[in-house]
């Protein structure tokens, strides 16, 4: 069966390169050990240094630490449904116009009067109800992700605005068990951050240990080979986006807690720190290479951007210049990642 | 045509190109003439070496050795550039058009007449204008958008902007594949002129007929050197053309056939299926066990046929049947649920994750099996990949490995091992050597006739003829989206199945 020149050497893969290529990363099976999760914290690490330089005495305290969390929760929830979607080779836009529906759409007085169980369940239901039309609109609408949520983004803000009347709604003090969520502490911690490091860990586990995270890397990286695989590409972005919109519920539910209202103004441009805390986390903008923890780290690093520049007195548009610089060095410092190892 | 090309000044002389790749010599001395006002058809099998000559004529490839003039000069074409300002124009098999564009702005893109960046829009319509009335087309109007043309026209285009560049030289790579008739006609009308008027043609083609008809002379490659040079086109005996692209001097090694035997189960069966535009009322059925082989030109509908059958396209009429039962159209899943696997024809396009390991790439058809609930158990995801990577003899022997880094054969392995993960009852290879080198191929060979011998059905297209006669059982010969011929594989001859192929008929 088997012929003599079977035994011929194979050559442009020669035992000499293996070698040298043995230190490359191994993208499935050691993501998380990946070398620019070490520049995150790295970078992590100096603003933390320069917060603890220029305010020592306001930086370090448990009180700006737990606020940091509580700032990031919002923001970080979003950004893990933003991960599974550009991951999987989209973009939502409407992160920020959903959270802002499902915060109003939980708050009005009908759904108020159902008590705080309805009103996170209306939350989670609206977001996960956005990003349903928003994938069935991009899978099997055939539209693309980019022009399918700026659609969504209008449309959702604007039905915020119509069903709010424009008005913040309070949430009521017989509901006040939503204000717990943010004032109830556990181990010192409130208790929404325990909510983001809850959606964060079960993002991490779906997208790194699960066949669901596995098919969103192949849709994300090759469509057509995902789908001659046998892989069904629509319904998995559909799903996608269904969790991205899941994510924009939680979301709102914690923005609830924080704020005590529900408003067709949250969420105001939150698609765009979203996308750039996923950006500079190390996820591909093209998909199929995504990084859950990196993009956790992103948040933590804009948030404390924030933080730096609110304790340091100094002007939120200097805040934008700086966040701006920072996501084109992150990606500048990517590109000669990816290159070096391919 | 006006005056003999026997004996016309040459135009273009290449000798002794060389140009290696990694693990291949795509071009191996290949030597070349054209004379002005000469249509010089140039032929070969595929593989043979004709499209990097080409990019190597066009700038896009740089030989590693031999030279080339142009009017006695010795020139160098570093780039595409380069050789458009010699006066070279090359008019690919895919149309580089802008379909955004109007005719106008594709015809002087890259050398548009403008002042001081501004576009003089009259003038290049003016000029456009005339160029498609001496094309023999004064009716596309320099502003309409490209896009909105048919592929006759969008061909015609592009000669016009080959034209506009005053090149000396236009090669044309299979012109005529995506034309009609009448409209090949008018291509040879055009070419006729653009031969009188002093331009010197290469013209590629596997349809004879044409060859006779528009061409002067006719050069022949076979696996990278040149074996006859500017044989009359007109009247070298179609015998003698078919045995210089035959006779092979790399002779691969081919597995046994096992006995025919008549009492295996049909596992695949394909009624009346019609794709329009691609094939029409193709019927065949494959037994456990035996390979079949579809032979045929590119564009032939050979892929199509595969691709309708695995779901990836959806037929008009007709069905297929797995294990006699009917598989559900246009559903990939479906195909695969039921026990079937592709090796597609782009493999990394459309069938490598590149970014993922080699384990990745080979779970990803059957990712189901390795999980409850959907928690991965990865590893035995990694002990099964191993097992396969043992088995197939991929190397490095390291499943862990990023896949981008093994060569095409190792690839191909991954991809055909996808498959024997999750137990297979009909594999469909679409160019399963294609970039593969000699000595991986023959182990590619022995890797199939063992799945077959294990009871797998096989269907098998490749464009390269001894491969199917050598690998497969049974051979359908395909042309123009037709089963035209079956038989089994010894009874058929490779030069009787070229002829077919690019005749429609044996000797």
């Amino acid at each position: 069966m088997t012929s003599p020149a079977s035994k011929t050497e194979d050559s442009p893969s020669a035992p000499g390169s293996a070698a040298t290529k043995r230190r490359e990363s191994l993208p499935v099976f050691a993501r998380v050990r990946d070398a620019r999760h070490l520049g995150l914290l790295l970078a992590l690490a100096l603003l933390v240094l320069i917060g603890l330089v220029t305010k020592p005495e306001n930086f370090a305290t448990s009180s700006n630490l737990v606020g940091i969390l509580a700032l990031a929760a919002t923001i970080g929830v979003i950004t893990v449904g933003m991960t599974f979607v550009i991951t999987g080779g989209g973009i939502d836009l409407s992160v920020g116009a959903s959270m802002a529906l499902a915060s109003v759409w939980a708050t009005t007085l009908d759904t108020q009067a159902l008590g705080p169980v309805a009103m996170v369940a209306c939350a989670i239901l609206v977001g996960a109800g956005v990003g349903f039309v928003n994938g069935a609109l991009i899978s099997y609408g055939r539209i693309v992700p980019f022009i399918a949520t700026l659609a969504m983004l209008v449309a959702a803000r604007g039905l915020a605005q119509r069903m709010s009347d424009r008005k913040t709604q309070l949430i009521r003090p017989e509901n006040n068990e939503i204000e717990a969520l943010s004032t109830t502490r556990v181990l010192g911690l409130p208790l929404v951050v325990f909510i983001f490091a809850a959606v964060a860990v079960v993002g991490w586990l779906l997208l790194n240990r699960t066949t669901f995270g596995r098919r969103t890397f192949a849709v994300g990286g090759n469509p057509e080979a995902a789908r001659l695989a046998g892989i069904d590409v629509r319904r998995h972005t559909l799903l996608l986006y269904t969790l991205s919109g899941v994510c924009c519920g939680i979301a709102a539910i914690i923005i609830m807690a924080r704020t005590t209202t529900g408003s067709s103004t949250h969420g105001d441009l939150y698609e765009l720190d979203a996308i750039a805390a996923v950006i500079i986390g190390g996820t591909l903008l093209t998909g199929g290479r995504g990084t859950l923890f990196g993009s956790i780290l992103g948040v933590l690093i804009f948030t404390v951007i924030t933080n730096l520049f609110i304790l340091n007195g100094l002007e939120t548009s200097d805040q934008l210049i700086a966040k701006g610089v920072i996501i084109v060095i992150a990606v500048l410092l990517q590109r000669r990642n990816l290159e070096s190892s391919t | 045509m006006n005056e003999d090309p026997l004996t016309g000044r040459p135009l273009l002389v290449m000798s002794g190109i060389v140009k290696a790749f990694p693990g291949v010599r795509a071009l191996d001395g290949v030597d070349l003439e054209v004379t002005a006002g000469e249509v010089h058809c140039l032929l070969g099998q595929n593989g043979a070496g004709k499209s990097t000559l080409i990019k190597v004529l066009s700038g896009a490839h740089q030989p590693d050795d031999g030279e080339v003039r142009l009017d006695g000069e010795t020139v160098r074409l570093a780039n595409p550039t380069a050789a458009m300002r010699q006066g070279i124009a090359t008019i690919y098999q895919e149309l580089d058009l802008v379909d955004g564009l109007t005719v106008a702005d594709n015809i002087f893109l890259g050398h548009e007449h403008a002042t001081y960046g501004f576009s003089r829009r009259s003038e290049m319509n003016r000029a456009a204008r005339e160029l498609l009335g001496r094309l023999g087309h004064p009716e596309i109007s320099p502003t309409v958008e490209v896009g909105r043309l048919p592929a006759a026209r969008k061909q015609v285009v592009s000669m016009a902007r080959a034209l506009s560049h005053e090149a000396r030289l236009i090669v044309m790579d299979e012109p005529s594949a995506a034309l009609a008739h009448d409209e090949v006609d008018n291509l040879f009308r055009i070419i006729r002129e653009l031969a009188s008027a002093g331009v010197g043609v290469i013209y590629i083609s596997h349809r004879l007929a044409e060859i006779r008809e528009i061409g002067d002379r006719v050069t022949v490659l076979k696996d990278g050197r040149t074996v006859a040079v500017g044989l009359p086109a007109k009247d070298t005996p179609t015998a003698k053309i078919v045995s210089l692209m035959t006779g092979r001097t790399v002779e691969y090694v081919f597995p046994d056939r096992p006995e025919a035997r008549a009492d295996r189960p049909e596992v695949l069966r394909v009624e009346g299926l019609t794709l329009p535009g691609a094939f029409e009322d193709v019927s065949f059925s494959v037994r456990a066990g035996e390979i079949v082989g579809l032979a045929g030109l590119v564009g032939s509908g050979r892929s199509e046929i595969l691709e309708t059958i695995y779901g990836a396209r959806k037929p008009s009429t007709g069905r297929v049947l797995l294990d006699g039962r009917p598989v559900r159209p246009g559903s990939t899943s479906a195909a695969v649920r039921r026990g079937m696997g592709l090796a597609p024809e782009e493999r990394k396009s459309q069938a490598l994750l590149l970014n993922d390991s080699v384990a990745g790439n080979i779970s990803l058809a059957g990712m189901s099996r390795y999980a409850s609930f959907g928690w991965m158990d990865r590893s035995r995801e990694l002990a099964e990949a191993q097992e396969q990577v043992k088995a197939l003899d991929i190397r490095p022997p390291d499943p862990r490995r990023p896949v981008k880094t093994l060569s095409g054969g190792n690839q191909q392995k991954a991809v055909l091992a996808r498959w024997l993960v999750n137990g297979r009852k009909l594999l469909l290879l679409d160019e399963p050597t294609r970039g593969v080198d000699v000595g991986a191929r023959v182990e590619l060979y022995a890797v199939i006739r063992r799945l077959a011998d294990e009871g797998i059905a096989v269907l098998l297209v490749s464009s390269e003829v001894p491969e199917v006669l050598g690998l497969a059982d049974r051979v359908l010969v395909v042309r123009e989206g037709h089963l035209i011929h079956e038989a089994p594989a010894p009874e058929l001859d490779e030069s009787d199945v070229l002829h077919m192929i690019m005749e429609g008929s044996p000797r």
